[in-house]
């Protein structure tokens, strides 16, 4: 949104979208950009977590699962304040230089998303599991294998867990505004964009993002919904 | 196979698309308030310098507490804020190096059209806030360490009120940025002390019209620091420091001049006033 002044305020967020306002565009770019990186990560740590936890049975198991379904509810600002204190050039790892940049604000989604991602993927696999386990255990299937069974054969259930891991992160403002610092034309999100319009007082403009993101996530999801068809089309 | 290593390739497109350019590129953070951000000004000054310099302003805007509390922690190369005490104090401590003057405004009192202190059209601030407090007519308070809820604390003081222990359910602090004390002011019929190049870059005002103005009391000054670079090696010093030379000098200063809002002049240059 450069040029506010001129640009942005004057006009609605239809009309942005209609002519395809190019600040408004990299601004979606960049809100795809974090999100979709965020749920990358997350599901690099999740899935295998949730799998873990999915097919192991040990002591203390049950509080694992309570605490983790508990941090699917983590506060965005609580995660954005503590990314904020851990990337700070005061802080342990300040020497990267990576405050008020869109790697950190991938990092804050992330710790946001990964609980989510591994809960629901613990939940959905622990179901599909109770299928598998008679023949994998016959079979003298290995922990590792296991796991890697079970994410690739339960996969287009598991998109669900990843797009919850999305709709979250796109959807979140505490976070990003703090480690991102809501930089015009460099860290500035969907959601940092409707905060600083309704702060300005642009309320109709502040509305109109927000119907322009929803659109997003919509999108996003049919998307995933037409890949997961096709998928399950072509594995028969 | 396939299809999973092409899901991965995809995402991980996008997350390199989220990385900036790896490029070294000529660009400094400044930590600012949220007036000097959303009232455009920055919209208006930061292309000229760009074009004259090649170099990128990045701006977070936070209230001037925060944006001091950035620098202090070496997260910005330059400081751009308006608390003069907290100012000094920064560039005492030697977080910053030197303070530079570059503009000033205003503070104005705004209130509901209907007026139910009865102030409107004063020029005495010290009296309104009085009246105020007297009549418990709503008054929304930033709370958030602002340059304008020092200077907010600071008026009810010289009006002789101790408002920590005088307040009562007729003063509100929102712990938010100007906008947002608007919004609330807005919503709520209550009297708000802004900035007045926020206030006239605000668009949701409802009922709301300037109260009292005028008051040399409600005059609002902005101020500059480099960080210093002998406590944050990292602070990016020669480009820093020509925003800030840039800004003070004769074109940034016209620059600033020039912004207007509906034909009115929003900030008014003074880095050339002694002990501005």
């Amino acid at each position: 949104m450069k040029c506010n002044q001129n640009g942005m305020e004057t006009s609605s967020a239809l009309e942005l979208v209609l002519r395809g306002d190019p600040a408004l565009l990299a601004i979606v770019r960049l809100s795809l950009a974090v999100s979709l990186s965020a749920v990358l990560f997350a599901a690099l740590v999740g899935l295998p977590l949730g799998a873990a936890l999915a097919l192991t049975r040990f002591p203390g198991r049950g509080a694992a699962i309570v605490v983790l379904n508990a941090l699917m509810g983590l506060p965005p600002v609580v995660v954005g304040l503590a990314v904020y204190l851990l990337l700070s050039r005061s802080g342990p790892l300040g020497e990267l230089g990576l405050l008020f940049t869109p790697q950190a604000m991938v990092i804050a989604q992330a710790i946001l998303i990964a609980p989510i991602v591994a809960a629901l993927a613990r939940q959905t696999l622990e179901d599909l599991w109770l299928e598998y386990r008679d023949e994998l255990s016959a079979m003298g299937v290995g922990p590792a294998r296991r796991i890697a069974t079970l994410i690739w054969d339960g996969r287009f259930s598991l998109l669900t867990a990843l797009l919850a891991g999305f709709g979250r992160a796109a959807a979140e403002v505490g976070a990003v505004i703090i480690v991102g610092g809501n930089i015009d034309g460099f860290t500035r999100v969907m959601t940092t964009a409707i905060a600083l319009e309704t702060s300005k007082g642009d309320l109709p403009l502040a509305l109109g993002l927000g119907f322009v993101l929803i659109a997003i996530v919509v999108v996003v999801n049919a998307l995933a919904w037409g890949a997961r068809r096709a998928g399950e089309r072509m594995a028969g | 196979m396939m299809q999973t290593r092409r899901t991965f390739f995809a995402l991980a497109t996008f997350a390199l698309l989220a990385a900036p350019a790896l490029a070294q590129d000529k660009s400094i953070v400044v930590a600012s308030t949220t007036s000097t951000q959303d009232s455009g000004l920055f919209g208006h000054i930061l292309p000229l310098f760009k074009q004259r310099t090649g170099i990128d302003v990045k701006v977070v805007s936070q209230g001037t507490g925060q944006a001091l509390d950035t620098g202090r922690r070496g997260d910005a190369d330059v400081v751009f804020v308006h608390a003069r005490p907290q100012e000094e104090r920064f560039v005492a401590d030697g977080f910053g190096v030197k303070r530079n003057a570059v503009m000033y405004n205003d503070f104005v009192l705004i209130g509901p059209g209907s007026d139910p202190a009865g102030i409107r059209g004063s020029k005495d601030i010290l009296a309104a806030l009085k009246t105020i407090k007297d009549k418990g007519a709503v008054f929304i308070s930033r709370g958030d360490k602002s340059g304008t809820h020092a200077a907010e604390l600071n008026l009810w003081k010289l009006a002789g009120i101790d408002i920590a222990k005088d307040k009562g359910p007729w003063y509100r602090e929102i712990g938010q940025g100007m906008g947002a004390a608007l919004n609330t002011a807005a919503a709520s019929d209550a009297y708000v002390l802004a900035d007045r190049g926020t206030w006239l870059s605000f668009k949701n005002r409802g009922d709301l019209v300037i109260a009292v103005e005028g008051d040399n009391r409600l005059f609002n000054q902005y101020g500059i620091i480099l960080v210093n670079p002998a406590r944050h090696a990292h602070v990016k010093k020669d480009l820093g420091q020509a925003f800030i030379d840039w800004i003070i000098s004769p074109e940034g200063q016209e620059a600033i001049a020039d912004y207007r809002i509906g034909g009115e002049q929003l900030f008014f240059p003074n880095a050339t006033v002694p002990g501005a």
